[in-house]
């Protein structure tokens, strides 16, 4: 285990301080660079081991861990609930012991349960990165969203408002977290049955329509609606949740240009957003998806000990 | 049968409203002479000076896991936890494997607790079949082999015309029909309290609802049929409200309230702290004020512990996977004395009423007194010697508390069951016993 500036463990960004998010934004920086080359790799952890423990199905952060990791030369190796023992009845807590029994460094995990990521980091030696624990936070596509929009303009005094189903998500906790941090203002906007109880008293602003929403908005960041929320009760019909809360091409005729539109995939097109939006010169979603390899390999870096200050140099210089 | 002398100690007895300086001469089971100076040559002397003089706590909703899972608690280990927290009594939940819903079930309990010889334990019997919600239990034989209540304790009673006819069953055998509030369509998935904690840990929420609308129901109910309900572990401020409204209009209703409720609130789940886990879930601030409120003014009967054992490995899991309930029986004095009396709700005698003779009235047991005649059954605690909570030291087979760690006033010195002493201060649990 190391424990460089962030601590052991990335479990979320409620307990982060704002220069520990700048700091791991400003690393981000340098490691953007890393993806734009021929040959994608930096030794920065060679020799470390890292399992990627993935307990929900997942594809764009999974995917992003492991070419964050292959690109800094880090061992990996990637468990999947299906085929391992956690079919098998296996504790969570087991799982973790016997992982690192082999000695390993690091474990990005992705669980259903929320707690199961600070659960893991109370046991075990190695360092945790949460890859999205239940409900509760995912604090790297937080961070991806953070850079995002820093990449265009400041956060500080930047409305940011999150549509959709902020109940069940844990992609709206790590971005409220974050952006209230670095000094943005905060909504959200979606049916009340997807809205937290005591959300306001987190210093965010509640809006019922999503027309307000835009029209206040500098950036929306639209959340994927679950196809179960409708089973279960919480909105009549994906028909009804996109005539009355779709982000849609009309909606935005009435938005300042600049407007930023983020999404943390994957899309419902046609449910949470309109095509014509997502594939738009407002949306920055792609964008999110490259930031997401650089803030992951920034979070990495640290967390093994990694020097801020030397990242630049860490990263060697370009290959030709 | 050797007599037992308690002398010296502050005799509270709010079945007489006594409370003074007597002793207590306990003879054959019973209680000889209550008096000042007493003095008996052959009895074993208890000094009591310094310590509080009661009759032994009762417990209506305790759950002692046997049958079915006896590797968490059995009666035996119950009752001696029970002992060791002054009670003398308690009054065990049917929802054990096989249910408690036959008068064999009943039997069963009834002669577990016999050969344990330490707390006396009363069956509670199940209000349907299988706790299913669909047919009455054979309230007349479960009575017979030794019930003192019915419940379907875990779970609701399922619609409100099986409480209704549960209700008006109950009034031919004099027995209240004790109700776990919880509309689970509410309710499901929840695993905390619904309101910011939960938001900011990304947990299903249990709002207070759940809760108010059953009890809503029940009160009607109980008001249509003239039954006695009585409800198990009060957690809101909206039940305490309408308890007191209902009892004002003379409906027959009774209420208690566990010591985590009163004691603490959801912030206790932040860390996802699974001992921090309970249904109903630990609410807010406001709802503990009036939880206290509701104590001191009397809306709220008794002090029950809701004592719900679950092993180690249960309890070491992601919060949203692990079970709810929290082992109370050994914390419950220490907890009510600091948190309540040294808190200004409860004087004493107010708190050895919600302890020991108000929930005897309210099952209709034979305890909650030491008049001349009443079972020998005492409680000698030393309301100012403080302890530290160390499950380690626990006569229950299970630890998880959410006190470990707390520093506590109230010690039980000695608990005395039918004349004689089954507890001592510095008893400690067989090694073989715990885990």
């Amino acid at each position: 285990m190391t424990r460089g500036r962030l601590g052991k463990d990335l479990l979320g960004l409620e307990h982060l301080e704002a220069d520990d998010i700048r700091l791991i934004l400003d690393t981000a920086e340098p490691f953007k660079e890393i993806s734009e080359r021929a040959i994608k790799k930096v030794p920065v952890l060679r020799g470390k081991t890292i399992v990627n423990l993935f307990f929900e199905p997942s594809t764009r952060t999974r995917i992003s861990f492991e070419f964050a990791e292959k690109r800094l030369s880090a061992d990996t190796v990637n468990v999947a609930t299906t085929g391992s023992s956690v079919v098998k009845g296996e504790t969570l807590v087991d799982t973790a012991r016997n992982l690192e029994a082999m000695r390993i460094d690091m474990v990005v995990m992705r669980h259903g349960a929320s707690g199961a990521a600070k659960f893991l980091a109370d046991r075990i030696e190695s360092n945790v990165v949460n890859a999205g624990d239940g409900k509760h936070e995912h604090p790297t596509q937080g961070l991806l969203d953070l850079l995002t929009i820093r990449d265009r303009r400041p956060i500080a005094g930047t409305k940011v408002c999150i549509v959709g189903d902020v109940l069940h998500s844990r992609v709206a906790r790590s971005n409220i977290w974050g952006l209230l941090k670095l000094g943005a203002e905060v909504a959200v906007c979606g049916p009340q049955t997807l809205l937290p109880l005591g959300i306001e008293q987190l210093g965010v602003t509640v809006f019922r329509r999503v027309e307000e929403a835009i029209e206040w908005a500098d950036v929306l960041n639209v959340l994927r609606l679950q196809l179960e929320r409708m089973q279960a009760g919480y909105v009549p019909s994906t028909r009804e949740y996109y005539r009355v809360f779709g982000v849609t091409l009309e909606r935005l005729e009435k938005a300042p240009r600049d407007l930023l539109i983020l999404h943390p995939g994957p899309m419902n097109r046609g449910v949470e957003i309109d095509s014509r939006v997502a594939d738009g010169p407002h949306s920055v979603i792609l964008n999110q998806v490259t930031n997401g390899v650089a803030v992951r390999m920034a979070v990495l870096y640290l967390l093994a000990g990694g020097k801020p200050e030397l990242a630049e140099t860490a990263k060697g210089a370009p290959e030709r | 049968m050797k007599a037992i002398l308690i002398k010296g100690g502050r005799l509270i007895d709010p079945s007489r409203n006594f409370d003074g300086l007597a002793d207590v001469l306990l003879e054959d089971g019973k209680v000889a002479k209550v008096g000042p100076k007493l003095a008996a040559a052959d009895a074993e002397l208890l000094d009591a000076s310094g310590c509080v003089v009661a009759p032994g706590f009762v417990d209506l909703h305790v759950h002692l896991r046997e049958p079915g899972r006896e590797d968490v608690e059995t009666i035996a280990t119950g009752a001696r936890a029970a002992a060791a927290g002054g009670f003398t009594s308690v009054c065990a939940m049917p929802n054990t494997d096989p249910v408690t819903d036959n008068q064999a079930a009943v039997g069963f309990i009834v002669s577990q607790a016999r050969r344990a010889a330490s707390a006396r334990v009363y069956p509670i019997g199940a209000v349907s079949l299988g706790q299913r919600g669909e047919q009455l239990a054979e309230f007349g034989e479960l009575v017979g082999a030794g019930a003192v209540a019915v419940s379907d304790d875990g779970r609701p009673v399922a619609t409100a015309h099986l409480m209704r006819t549960a209700l008006e069953y109950a009034l031919t055998f004099g027995i209240p029909v004790i109700d776990h509030c919880e509309d689970v369509s509410l309710s499901a998935g929840g695993a905390m309290h619904e309101g910011l904690v939960a938001t900011r840990l990304g947990l299903k929420g249990i709002p207070r609802s759940a809760e108010d609308v059953i009890v809503a129901r029940d009160l009607q109910l109980a008001e249509l049929t003239g039954g006695h309900v009585h409800l198990a572990h009060c957690s809101t401020a909206g039940a305490v409200a309408m308890v007191r409204t209902a009892k004002s209009r003379g409906v027959r209703v009774t209420a208690e309230v566990t010591p985590h409720h009163f004691a603490l609130t959801d912030a206790a789940c932040a860390g996802y702290d699974t001992h921090a886990k309970m249904n109903p879930p630990l609410r807010e601030a406001a709802d503990v004020a009036a939880l206290r409120d509701g104590l001191a003014d009397g809306t709220i009967d008794c002090i029950a512990t809701d004592h719900a054992p679950h092993h180690y490995d249960a309890k070491e899991q992601e919060f949203d996977n692990a079970p709810f309930g929290v082992v109370g029986l050994e914390t419950a004095l220490g907890v009510a004395v600091t948190e309540l009396v040294e808190g200004g709700v409860l004087d004493l005698p107010a708190l050895v009423h919600r302890l020991a003779t108000r929930p005897a009235e309210i099952a209709h047991l034979p305890a909650g007194t030491l008049a001349k005649g009443a079972a020998g059954d005492v409680v000698v605690f030393d309301p100012a010697a403080a302890w530290t909570v160390d499950p380690a030291r626990f006569f229950s087979k299970s630890r998880n508390t959410p006190f470990a760690g707390r520093k506590l006033k109230g010690v039980v010195r000695w608990t005395v069951v039918g004349g004689a002493v089954v507890h001592r201060a510095g008893d400690a649990p067989a090694a073989s016993a715990g885990r």
